[in-house]
């Protein structure tokens, strides 16, 4: 279970959380929502430890990771983690075989003969095959996404953490990585936090929705309450009206 | 009614912008300082990653080869040259050219021109990749999975420096030699044996230890401050370039300024 309580963080004079508090069950997928700049990757980065919040508790099976200082006891933390980043992030200079077992070197004790045949599996559980000794520069976007996505499940984490999974992707890739994520779920039993502002994805893989909005959760719920809350700004934001009470301020990004 | 505007004070704002820049220098000294400790303890907690550290000696002392013994052939003719055409017109003859030559190359150019090519080249490439790497969330994928950064990026680059760049000194400091005796014996008229009897009658493992030393110590500081821009990179494309940039300068100007300060210390120390 991950359990997050009055989680701050500052860059500069810039506040992003003001005090999130969130309950994650063990086996749900919980997608959090919120526009651009809202907090929601940033409080992702907080419960792996990328980003240090400035105050609160990030509680995940007992083992707080603000309390935790060096990277022995991080490395440790994030052994339960699989992280799948916004734009991939895999390693150019490896192929795709490299990179869906990287980390089993420094997560799992299993053998180096083995890498391969896992790299096979995990690549077909996301419908890949045949790029093993492919590099991530021939790849579409698509299969970028789904090789990031068997390297997150190849150390076979309890957690699966993603960030803007569907982003930059056509709406058909999209629905076949939600269904990867549903599929990911009932074969592997993690329990998952994806964020993203893509409605329809939410809508689908959710077992609960959170919204951010200026730093702090302003509803969480099912994905069906979600479509039929009375609250203006989450209303708003699900139906993709730029007018309501979310003003976003232009000026800020100019 | 829009509230008064308060008045511009010169002296807060340039007070504003001096504290500001002495901030941002000791944010990263400081950033610089624990990235040395970093290095240091996976170095004595954790495996080397020898793999990475082979690739790296290979990228940074095997491909810099050519473009450094190539300086240093270049130098030591030129040096040759205008010794021995200076001697000549000053005592009829280019005696004790290769004296000069060699002292001149071990002790100093080569050390300095082949830190200063190998900044440029190899130096730049670790600063780009490293940079590129942390703009698209690569260095953030390394922690996720498990290691980090300082132990599989920045600790092989560093002992590939410690090592290769003394290497690459040797054979530059060799080629500058070659290159003073192909001139001395073509333009000067200088006979080899006379040429390699100047080298050998003053040049000894003293000299060529005070020039491998000042490698060593280059080769920490450029390494680590082209890790170091790479890893701190801020911004998408363009942060890179500045880092990279900043990167070559900051290693070449830290080479010239350092090999004073270890040259005064040599030569305190009666290693000259």
């Amino acid at each position: 279970m991950i359990d997050a309580e009055g989680v701050r963080k500052s860059f500069g004079a810039r506040t992003v959380l003001r005090g999130v508090e969130l309950k994650v069950e063990d086996g749900e997928t919980l997608v959090i929502i919120g526009g651009s700049g809202s907090g929601k990757s940033t409080f992702l980065k907080c419960i792996i430890g990328l980003v240090r919040p400035d105050g609160g508790s990030i509680v995940v099976d007992g083992v707080d990771v603000t309390k935790v200082h060096d990277e022995f006891h991080f490395a440790e933390y994030r052994r339960k983690f699989g992280y799948l980043f916004q734009e991939a992030a895999l390693f150019d200079s490896l192929t795709v075989a490299e990179n869906v077992v990287f980390g089993l070197r420094y997560l799992t004790d299993i053998p180096e003969t083995r890498y391969r045949s896992i790299a096979t599996d995990k690549l077909a559980l996301v419908g890949l095959k045949g790029i093993e000794d492919m590099k991530p520069a021939e790849l579409s976007g698509g299969m970028k996404k789904r090789v990031a996505l068997a390297r997150a499940i190849a150390a076979e984490p309890q957690y699966i953490l993603y960030d803007e999974p569907t982003t930059g992707l056509d709406p058909i890739m999209s629905d076949i990585i939600n269904d990867l994520i549903i599929d990911l779920k009932k074969k592997l039993g993690v329990t998952s936090v994806a964020v993203t502002h893509d409605m329809k994805s939410a809508y689908k893989i959710a077992d609960r929705i959170a919204m951010i909005y200026e730093g702090k959760v302003l509803e969480i719920a099912h994905p069906d309450i979600i479509k039929i809350t009375r609250n203006a700004a989450v209303r708003q934001f699900i139906e993709g009206r730029s007018e309501g009470p979310i003003r976003m301020k232009i000026k800020d990004y100019d | 009614m829009s509230a008064a505007q308060p008045a511009y004070d010169p002296m807060k704002a340039t007070l504003t912008t001096v504290g500001d820049r002495a901030l941002s220098i000791a944010e990263s000294m400081g950033e610089f300082t624990l990235l040395i400790r970093t290095s240091f303890f996976w170095l004595l907690r954790s495996r080397v990653e020898w793999r990475q550290t082979v690739i790296q000696m290979l990228q940074i002392g095997v491909q810099s080869f050519p473009v450094t013994a190539m300086t240093s052939l270049f130098t030591g003719m030129v040096l040759a040259l205008q010794t021995g055409s200076s001697f000549r017109d000053l005592f009829n003859e280019p005696v004790f050219t290769g004296t000069i030559v060699s002292f001149a190359v071990v002790k100093e150019l080569g050390p300095v021109m082949t830190a200063m090519v190998v900044s440029g080249r190899a130096g730049a490439a670790i600063a780009a990749e490293l940079g590129t790497m942390k703009v698209t969330e690569q260095i953030d994928a390394l922690y996720t999975l498990g290691t980090d950064p300082v132990r599989y990026l920045v600790l092989p680059r560093v002992l590939a420096f410690l090592v290769m760049l003394p290497l690459l000194t040797v054979f530059s400091d060799f080629a500058g030699v070659i290159g003073g005796c192909v001139v001395s014996y073509v333009k000067l008229d200088v006979p080899t044996n006379v040429y390699w009897h100047e080298v050998f009658d003053h040049l000894g493992h003293k000299e060529l230890f005070h020039g491998l030393i000042k490698t060593v110590v280059f080769a920490f500081c450029i390494s680590f401050i082209c890790c170091y821009k790479g890893l701190f990179t801020r911004g998408g494309a363009e942060g890179v370039g500045k880092a990279t940039t900043s990167a070559v300068v900051n290693s070449m100007v830290s080479v010239l300024i350092i090999d004073y300060f270890v040259t005064a210390i040599l030569v305190a120390l009666g290693l000259t």
